[in-house]
């Protein structure tokens, strides 16, 4: 039996592990693609593949991601400074040629906060929910949210600092991520202040770049430190709500990263690039539920993974829309 | 059942060392959420200390010196910065603790001249926190002016002033009708040549209006009509804002006093212009010209 995706999605989104499937929920040919592989693969034949990959696909999706994260952040730059009123604003809320747009979790907090809805925020963000919902939910994250960008920058460093055994990576309870989610939502409600704007770094990220730095950033810089000395990724990890807001309309969401088992070697090292590693649990040897499953919503559809595996075994897909591509 | 089974025996399974590092997880997990929580709770310091009451773009929503419900509503975007004419706007830093992000005026570096007329800021708040229940200038309540240190100022020791209001190094700008109707040129580049200094007053966007709408109401005679159109994009302010008046004084010399009255808004430009260091006229936060009589 396979596994409602919604349902495995909320799991996983709110902490809690990948669910396994027995061996009697696995189809005849999975089970046979598990048998066959065993053995069959050398060394020499892995390297091959990798550095056929390497030479074909290169990160192209890594390159992609950045070029758009980084031009979608140029344009609120660019269109205040040259005074163009392309995109009015900051990731927080904006205008976009006039039309309004407004994050969803900052128009949580003001709607909490304020205790009004506003009509301008409904617009807002039900422009920016059916978005997202389009476009793949977390793919906020990893495709817009300044503040990611530096941490992926970061991350390099400090998986270069954990090779040369400087540093150690500590892990947190995933679940705490749904916990904070849970107690800004009800700080926002019952203090009437926007507490979680006060230290999210995407809103200060985003405002430094378009309205100048301030000390605001010492925070970030904080937050930085922290990720590359102590523990990997662990603002996007195990704090960020944002995450958690993205990552339910990503439940709904067509866009997805696929998994397919039966080229896979299992080698892991899509779990090793992944901000979200559990959702890649179904890569393991045995985990999947059938030959093709999706990955689950907390995924940021960032192709990390689809850029590293040799075997295109981990592949984007538009749901539905499969028979027409 | 089986599936019970199966876990309970794997409970009694967990290795010392696993269930050390369980514990050790769960410990860490527990000091991040209260470490970030608290951080984000130190926020609350500048409010509880009045540190970060400011003066706020006109229409904010906030009584006075309590700003929590302007603070709740304020989505931190600075839509308002980028359509400011004069960029008088700027955004809280965090030693503005939960108003990092929101829009203050520094009065003195920059004041609102309301140069854009229109109040854009107000047009472009996508939360209402800068509330649309205002039309017109007069309408705003950012504050109220007070003429701190009277003794500071020109006019109270019946000096006039000549040259750059507030020297040749000042950024700021303001709208001199009669130089650009619709671009804000600096105020360096303006140099005044006053017998009794009335910076005050002359620059007072309220007054300005006023003599506006006077001078319309003159030459619109037999044209009432084109007087009713020209007066939807502009409402003549209902009263006076701050007027000079003369100071008896038994040493012969003319001394006036610059007076605020009923009509300021607090919008800051008498703060901005006064050529004084620091400004004989500073704008009050704790009242406005609503919360006079109480």
């Amino acid at each position: 039996m396979r596994r409602n995706y919604v349902v495995e999605s909320l799991r996983q989104l709110f902490g809690w592990k990948p669910t396994r499937p027995s061996k009697e929920e696995q189809p005849e040919k999975l089970k046979q693609i598990y048998q066959g592989k065993r053995g069959k693969l050398t060394k020499a034949d892995l390297e091959a593949a990798h550095i056929e990959h390497k030479r074909t696909f290169g990160n192209k999706w890594q390159i992609r991601r950045w070029a758009t994260l980084i031009f979608i952040n140029l344009l609120f730059v660019i269109s205040y400074h040259f005074d163009v009123q392309l995109v009015e604003g900051a990731l927080t809320a904006s205008r976009v040629m006039g039309f309004h747009m407004a994050d969803l979790n900052s128009a949580l907090q003001v709607t909490l906060a304020y205790k009004h809805v506003v009509l301008n925020l409904v617009i807002g963000t039900t422009t920016v929910f059916v978005l997202w919902l389009l476009l793949g939910g977390r793919t906020f994250c990893s495709w817009v949210c300044p503040y990611h960008l530096i941490a992926e920058w970061a991350e390099y460093l400090h998986l270069w600092l954990v090779k040369k055994k400087i540093v150690k990576n500590h892990v947190f309870n995933r679940k705490v991520r749904g916990v904070f989610w849970l107690v800004f939502a009800l700080l926002a409600l019952v203090t009437g202040y926007t507490i979680f704007e006060t230290i999210s770094p995407t809103g200060i990220v985003s405002r430094a770049l378009i309205y100048g730095p301030g000390l605001a950033l010492i925070w970030v810089g904080f937050l930085l430190l922290f990720e590359i000395f102590y523990s990997r990724r662990a603002w996007c990890r195990y704090a960020c709500p944002i995450g958690v807001t993205y990552g339910v309309v990503g439940l709904f969401s067509p866009v997805r990263v696929k998994y397919n088992a039966e080229a896979c070697h299992h080698e892991g090292d899509c779990r090793k690039v992944c901000l979200v590693p559990h959702v890649l649990d179904v890569t393991i040897r045995g985990a999947a539920f059938d030959v093709d499953q999706d990955v689950v919503a907390d995924c940021t559809r960032c192709g990390m993974c689809v850029d590293v595996c040799p075997t295109h075994s981990l592949t984007y897909e538009i749901k539905g829309l499969g028979k027409f591509l | 059942m089986t599936d019970k089974a199966r876990s309970k025996k794997k409970k009694a399974l967990v290795s010392p060392k696993r269930r050390e590092q369980n514990r050790r997880e769960f410990l860490r997990t527990s000091a991040l959420t209260v470490g970030i929580v608290s951080a984000s709770l130190l926020g609350f310091i500048p409010i509880a200390k009045g540190s970060s009451v400011r003066l706020r773009p006109p229409g904010a929503i906030k009584d006075r010196l309590d700003e929590h419900e302007f603070f709740a509503a304020c989505i931190k975007c600075g839509q308002c910065v980028q359509v400011c004419p004069v960029n008088a706007i700027h955004l809280g830093d965090i030693d503005d603790g939960f108003g990092v992000g929101v829009p203050f005026i520094d009065a003195r570096e920059q004041a609102c001249d309301f140069s854009c007329d229109g109040l854009q800021c107000v047009l472009a708040c996508p939360t209402g926190a800068l509330t649309h229940h205002l039309d017109f200038p007069a309408d705003a309540r950012m504050g109220f002016a007070r003429l701190a240190r009277p003794k500071a100022c020109l006019a109270m020791q019946g000096k006039g002033f000549k040259g750059q209001a507030r020297g040749p190094d000042f950024k700021g700008i303001l709208r001199y009708a009669e130089i650009d109707r619709w671009n804000p040129v600096p105020v360096a580049d303006h140099p005044y040549d006053l017998e009794i200094c009335d910076l005050c007053v002359r620059q007072c966007p309220i007054e300005q209006r006023i003599v506006e709408c006077a001078e319309q109401d003159r030459q619109a005679n037999d044209d009432r009509l084109a007087r009713v159109a020209q007066r939807i994009g502009n409402e003549c302010p209902p009263k006076h804002a701050i007027t000079l008046q003369p100071v008896e004084s038994t040493d012969g010399v003319k001394r006036m006093m610059p007076m605020v009255q009923d009509g300021c808004v607090g919008c800051g430009v008498c703060e901005m212009i006064c050529p004084v260091e620091s400004a004989a006229i500073v704008v009050d936060l704790d009242k406005t010209a609503d919360s006079l009589g109480g």
